[in-house]
């Protein structure tokens, strides 16, 4: 898939997360629109997967520590064609599959249970360990909130993975800025997070990651790293192409109601015409 | 007594690993910084590439173990009850549990026998914390053979297994050509008329002793060995309570939530029968050695045997 097809998934990936989170009426779009192009990357160029046969046991895992983007995650499996489209219309309900965090016994392509932030981390670890004790050649992928490097079982995972040299893993941190009570800096910083990963003794790669380019170069060379595992710490932007949820920590887990919807879509169609004229 | 032969279930627990490392490829051991303790470094030495040493990090070991088991491989956590229980609880919830990866907790140095360390590491709340969890299976062996056999069907189990082992010395009491461990399946081992004693781990060697007094006083005993707490033996525990109409639970764990409560929770819907309840009343424990602690806390023969004649007797 070349980098425009990307955008226009990415695209298409967003639509489905806002009309998910609407139809629920409850949820976390901000969090999952700045992820958007994350996962359309792993999922659509980079990740070693097939929908028809997601159990497969030589794939690449993904798993995602901050479970509360699950919509994210959903849109871009039913986009993949893990399931039906319009199943995500049913994200939340009673009796769906399709749970407020990613549930692994239900959900097609969903390779672990998350939602408790930190603990994700931990079992992308145990995976990329189990590659590493059976000499297997999948990789695994998991992505983190900024927020969520606040919980200490990141570090003790994280200090784990440096330690045993998980080169098949790579930690992405989607560092949009922002958690629920406010401006991540604010509330207990994080920052640096580069540093913090290199002290640990991973790789550590800064990008932005809306821009297709680095996030493809990104992975390149973490696929390259022998001996270290990868932190990719993509700056992004919370709710990113739904102008009025951009940057506004409001948005980190609250549905949009009918009018802000249809201006949500009216922004993302926008987006989409643009990227036609390309 | 000095005769009779005592292992710690510990010890039973490591060298069971050992014998299951030779038959199974995928079994991986893990531990927190404790593999002296736990005595899987008994399977370390065996099996270095297998023991793996997360350092002290319990809720990172446990994630860790559902990776490993979302992998194919069948992972043995080990650490201290107290923090595999009970520091690590919610990841054992949400990310063992939750899911139902076939993940084994191998607990160590759990009640009151842990000993000198004192209350900080003495769990009591273990058997409590695990058992409200959707589908874990919670075994607590109560010697050497039992523990063996308990890590061995661990094993051939499809799901989250937490297992309860203590660092005292106890004495092999199924050291018999019958014995047989079938998981959530509880063991008569005395039959009596007059009462029944319902017992697990460390306190069934100590409660056969009690109702061998009792019965020398013409007061008939029924003992039962309940090894796996989740899922309970409910139909033995229902035509004991019927056939002696007096219940008592035996355990070294609190009062609260343990066996005594799932006792009480089964025959109040299915056969409504007193209980009486006997553990580590609702208080910590403290330093000293694991001996005279089980005494001052009434938990050995001669304490059990007390406040078993004080409940007839009211």
């Amino acid at each position: 898939m070349n980098k425009l097809e990307l955008q226009k998934t990415a695209n298409e990936i967003r639509k489905s997360i806002v009309s998910s989170v609407h139809a629920a009426k409850a949820g976390h779009p901000g969090g999952s629109l700045s992820a958007a192009d994350i996962y359309t990357y792993l999922y659509f160029a980079e990740m070693n997967v097939d929908p028809k046969d997601p159990k497969k046991e030589d794939r690449d895992r993904f798993v995602l520590s901050k479970g509360h983007t699950a919509p994210g995650l959903y849109a871009t499996l039913a986009e993949k064609g893990y399931f039906p489209k319009e199943d995500l219309l049913t994200l939340r309900h009673l009796g769906s599959y399709l749970q407020g965090h990613p549930d692994m016994k239900h959900i097609p392509g969903v390779d672990m249970s998350s939602g408790s932030l930190g603990q994700g981390v931990s079992a992308a670890v145990g995976m990329a360990l189990s590659a590493q004790l059976s000499k297997d050649d999948y990789r695994v992928y998991t992505l983190l909130g900024d927020g969520e490097l606040q919980e200490g079982q990141v570090w003790e995972a994280v200090m784990f993975a440096g330690h045993r040299r998980l080169d098949n893993l790579v930690v992405i941190v989607d560092n949009n800025n922002l958690q629920i009570d406010g401006d991540i800096s604010e509330i207990c910083s994080p920052y640096p997070i580069d540093k913090k990963f290199e002290a640990f003794n991973f790789h550590v790669i800064n990008i932005d990651a809306h821009d297709f380019d680095q996030i493809k170069a990104a992975l390149d060379e973490a696929r390259a790293t022998k001996g270290m595992p990868t932190a990719i710490i993509a700056k992004s932007i919370k709710g990113k192409d739904v102008s009025f949820m951009e940057n506004n920590a409001a948005w980190h887990g609250a549905a949009p109601n009918d009018e802000q919807y249809k201006q949500a879509m009216e922004d993302l169609e926008k987006v989409g015409e643009a990227l036609c004229q390309k | 007594m000095s005769e009779v032969k005592k292992i710690a279930t510990r010890e039973s627990y490591g060298n069971a690993l050992v014998e299951l490392g030779a038959k199974m490829d995928n079994l991986i051991v893990l531990d927190a910084d404790l593999a002296a303790a736990t005595k899987t470094g008994t399977f370390q030495k065996a099996y270095p590439d297998r023991h793996v040493d997360c350092g002290i990090a319990e809720c990172n070991m446990i994630g860790i173990a559902a990776g490993l088991a979302a992998t194919g491989k069948v992972p043995f956590a080990s650490s201290f009850a107290m923090f595999a229980a009970g520091r690590a609880f919610e990841q054992v919830r949400n990310t063992v549990g939750y899911p139902h990866l076939n993940v084994k907790i191998g607990a160590t140095h759990a009640g009151i026998s842990v000993g000198e360390d004192g209350a900080t590491h003495q769990c009591n709340e273990d058997i409590a914390l695990m058992r409200t969890i959707p589908g874990m299976v919670v075994l607590n062996p109560s010697d050497d053979i039992e523990a063996k056999a308990a890590v061995f069907a661990a094993a051939q189990y499809e799901g989250p297994v937490y297992l309860r082992f203590g660092r005292l010395a106890a004495p092999v009491i199924n050291d018999h050509p019958d014995y047989k461990f079938e998981m959530g399946k509880g063991i008569v081992l005395k039959e009596g008329k007059d009462l029944t004693i319902i017992a697990t781990g460390l306190m069934v060697a100590e409660s056969l002793e009690v109702a061998k007094k009792l019965e020398e006083e013409g007061i008939s005993a029924k003992v039962i060995n309940i090894h796996t707490i989740k899922p309970l033996d409910e139909e033995l525990i229902i035509a004991a309570a019927k056939e002696t109409g007096k219940v008592i639970t035996v355990e070294e764990h609190s009062i609260i939530g343990g066996l005594g409560s799932a006792v009480c929770d089964c025959l109040s819907a299915h056969h409504p029968t007193p209980v009486f309840k006997i553990g580590v009343n609702d208080t910590y424990g403290e330093s000293g050695p694991a001996v005279a602690l089980l005494h001052k806390y009434g938990l050995d023969a001669q304490g059990i045997y007390a406040k078993v004649k004080d409940y007839l007797n009211q």
